[in-house]
């Protein structure tokens, strides 16, 4: 599969059968995701924003899963590169816009959290840690709690190549297979880890290899290749539900931009290596896929961009114009307060 | 030959001025230069120079052996500094945040730091793990944290937080020749700062306090960044007419409490200040060996701690000053407690 990524750059629609709107409505949440994650670049050059971590080039694995899944009924663990699937799962570019201006208002935890951390209550979309992979633990307790309540739900859970050298990692995934829990974990293989390169950061080729040791399915997919991913995503969803257990996806990506705002990707890598990733753009694949099967035409991408830019337009100005909270915002919700019903009976 | 004098002429010329992130580089660059068990691990310090750039250029002077990468794994670089340590090497590790070394607890508290111990004193465990700890740089509260004190709680691991540039050199040159486990926390905040740093490979002796700033009206005990916003406060202060009195612990772990306590015989007033917040944080060992001393019948204010409120560092900017002690909320304090309203 990693093979693939060498050659031709197409779509994979084997076995994918979606009807056109729903197809169209997969490139509209991955042209959205692009033009927010491109919007808050351009905020945090002019100033206005303190960081931004950045979603672009990893559309189609997100979006691709988004769809492959219940938004809402199942539950995500995401991870910071995933504003993509956020977006497709519900949450929306006014919700970002409050996060990286850090606004009074912030759903996630009123301004007190870092950008693209997540966490919806309504979406079942859980918050996670800076540190990375701890979400992977936590998804296997979400999955044993699924299948304790005997749900047909599923526990999604995502995390870089570089987030794989954790133990966090390693114990979660050996939970989800001794127990045969329906987790998926999507690792987004994007090649580096801040600076490191795959190289230093695992002896074996493939994420996926590492699937037998914990006694589940290991699935390569092309990460930039979204009905693939979404295919993928749904077959796992399917083993998932059905009591076959735990899933381990490799979705082989990369990452055009820098790691972060505060990082220059040109200290560590060539050139010409991005140049290269650049044509096997997600979201140019999709499109040109699109465009030939006669889904698409220049009209409606005419119309998206600008359905895209007016959304964020809007977003930003919300964002712009709402207050800093006050400074005694931040004293609340350390401690939940004692809920008198849970007492012990006299 | 750690003594070695390299530039005798720099008292002539003008005084020579580095940075706290050069200051930590240079030490780290000298001790490699002479010793070949000093080698550098931790995440992102190769080509990339490490988040803060602390180590940037050290990869090309000395190779990648011996600044190495390592994947993203907080228990194995403190496992392998431990492991490295045992078999005669100097290891220092990098833990990229402060945060991020709950991923290395384990290892430390309940490997590095009692390991000596279990094996009757045959064995030592000469390490440096560097991390910046402490916020005010808008990274909310996984990456803002100060947690010293969890360290200070652990016979065996030796703490050590440099205030400036020249502590961090000479502090950090006697934590890499000191044949203990040394947590050494260095602050985000202070990473551009400057001062005199010479040349030679000086040390520091670690568990050494020291009196920053003298003064007759009341004694403040800071630590890192903190000594720095004394400083400012005290200032300030001055052109009231009020003289503070600051002293800087440096080496939280042993601490040298002897010149905090004769500080505290000399102004009768005691006041504690730290980032990390205010409940279980490391003033509370400091009210209580002033208390616990003789310093205690001279004494005629209650001993005071400002340091940060009992709460997560937001990402709001706003919310994030508000949360740790600022230059103003130190002045206040000082003031209230030398015209005597506690």
């Amino acid at each position: 599969m990693a093979t693939d990524l060498e050659t031709r750059p197409g779509i994979d629609d084997s076995g994918v059968q979606l009807e056109a709107a729903t197809l169209r409505e997969m490139y509209w949440q991955m042209l959205r995701a692009r033009r927010t994650d491109e919007r808050a670049w351009v905020l945090h050059r002019q100033g206005k924003i303190a960081f931004h971590i950045s979603g672009i080039g990893h559309e189609a694995i997100q979006v691709g899963a988004a769809f492959a899944l219940r938004p809402g009924y199942d539950y995500a663990l995401p991870y910071y590169r995933d504003l993509a699937f956020n977006l497709a799962w519900g949450y929306t570019p006014h919700d970002f816009m409050l996060a990286l201006f850090g606004r009074e208002g912030e759903p996630t935890s009123g301004a007190r959290q870092m950008p693209s951390h997540w966490g919806t209550r309504s979406l079942n979309i859980i918050s996670q840690s800076s540190p990375v992979a701890t979400q992977v633990p936590q998804a296997a307790g979400v999955a044993l709690a699924i299948k304790l309540r005997g749900e047909d739900r599923v526990a999604y859970t995502s995390l870089g190549e570089g987030s794989t050298s954790q133990g966090d990692f390693y114990e979660g995934m050996n939970w989800a297979g001794v127990h045969k829990l329906p987790l998926i974990c999507v690792v987004e293989n994007n090649i580096y880890a801040i600076s490191v390169p795959v190289h230093l950061q695992m002896a074996v080729p493939n994420v996926a290899d590492r699937a037998p040791m914990f006694g589940v399915e290991g699935v390569i997919v092309d990460g930039n290749d979204v009905l693939a991913c979404y295919r993928v995503v749904k077959e796992a969803a399917e083993r998932a539900r059905s009591g076959g257990g735990a899933t381990l996806i490799e979705a082989k990506t990369y990452r055009p931009t820098p790691h972060s705002s505060d990082d220059d990707d040109r200290t560590y890598r060539p050139r010409e290596e991005v140049e290269q990733w650049k044509k096997r753009d997600p979201l140019a694949r999709f499109q040109a896929y699109l465009l030939e099967a006669g889904i698409l035409d220049e009209q409606a991408i005419a119309d998206y961009e600008a359905r895209a830019r007016e959304e964020i337009d809007r977003a930003q100005a919300a964002a712009e114009a709402a207050p800093f909270p006050p400074p005694e915002a931040a004293l609340g919700d350390v401690f939940a307060p004692v809920d008198e019903t849970l007492r012990a009976e006299e | 030959m750690l003594s070695e004098k390299h530039n005798e002429k720099e008292a002539e010329g003008a005084v020579r001025e580095l940075t706290y992130a050069e200051a930590l580089r240079e030490a780290m660059r000298q001790a490699m230069e002479k010793d070949d068990s000093i080698f550098l691990i931790g995440e992102d310090i190769g080509v990339y120079g490490g988040a803060f750039g602390v180590t940037a250029g050290l990869v090309d002077e000395f190779g990648p052996e011996r600044v190495r990468d390592t994947p993203i794994s907080e228990a194995a670089i403190a496992g392998s500094c431990i492991g490295a340590a045992l078999t005669g090497m100097r290891p220092i590790g990098e833990i990229q945040f402060m945060d991020f070394i709950t991923l290395s607890m384990e290892q430390l508290v309940l490997q590095a730091a009692k390991l000596r111990f279990m094996f009757g004193g045959k064995a030592k465990v000469p390490f440096v793990l560097r991390t910046p700890g402490g916020s005010g740089t808008g990274a909310a509260a996984q990456h803002s944290e100060t947690l010293e004190n969890w360290f200070v709680h652990v016979p065996g691991l030796k703490v050590v937080m440099p205030s400036n540039a020249y502590d961090a050199k000479g502090l950090l040159l006697s934590a890499i020749y000191d044949d203990n486990p040394v947590i050494f926390v260095e602050h985000k905040l202070l990473y551009k700062t400057k001062a005199h740093v010479p040349e030679e490979m000086y040390q520091i002796p670690l568990s050494q306090s020291h009196v920053a700033r003298e003064g007759r009206d009341l004694t403040v005990v800071a630590t890192s960044v903190m000594v720095q916003r004394a400083l400012q406060a005290a200032e300030q202060l001055s052109e009231e007419g009020i003289e503070i009195e600051v002293v800087d612990p440096r080496t939280l772990s042993p601490l040298d409490d002897r010149p905090i306590i004769e500080s505290v015989i000399k102004t009768g007033k005691a006041l504690v200040v730290h980032e990390a917040p205010t409940t279980g944080g490391y003033g509370g060992e400091i009210v209580a060996r002033i208390a616990a001393s003789e310093a205690f019948d001279y004494l005629d204010a209650p001993i005071r701690r400002l340091a940060g409120l009992d709460i997560p560092i937001p990402y709001n900017r706003t919310l994030e000053y508000h949360t740790v002690p600022q230059v103003e909320n130190i002045v206040e304090e000082a003031r209230k407690l030398v015209r005597g309203e506690y």
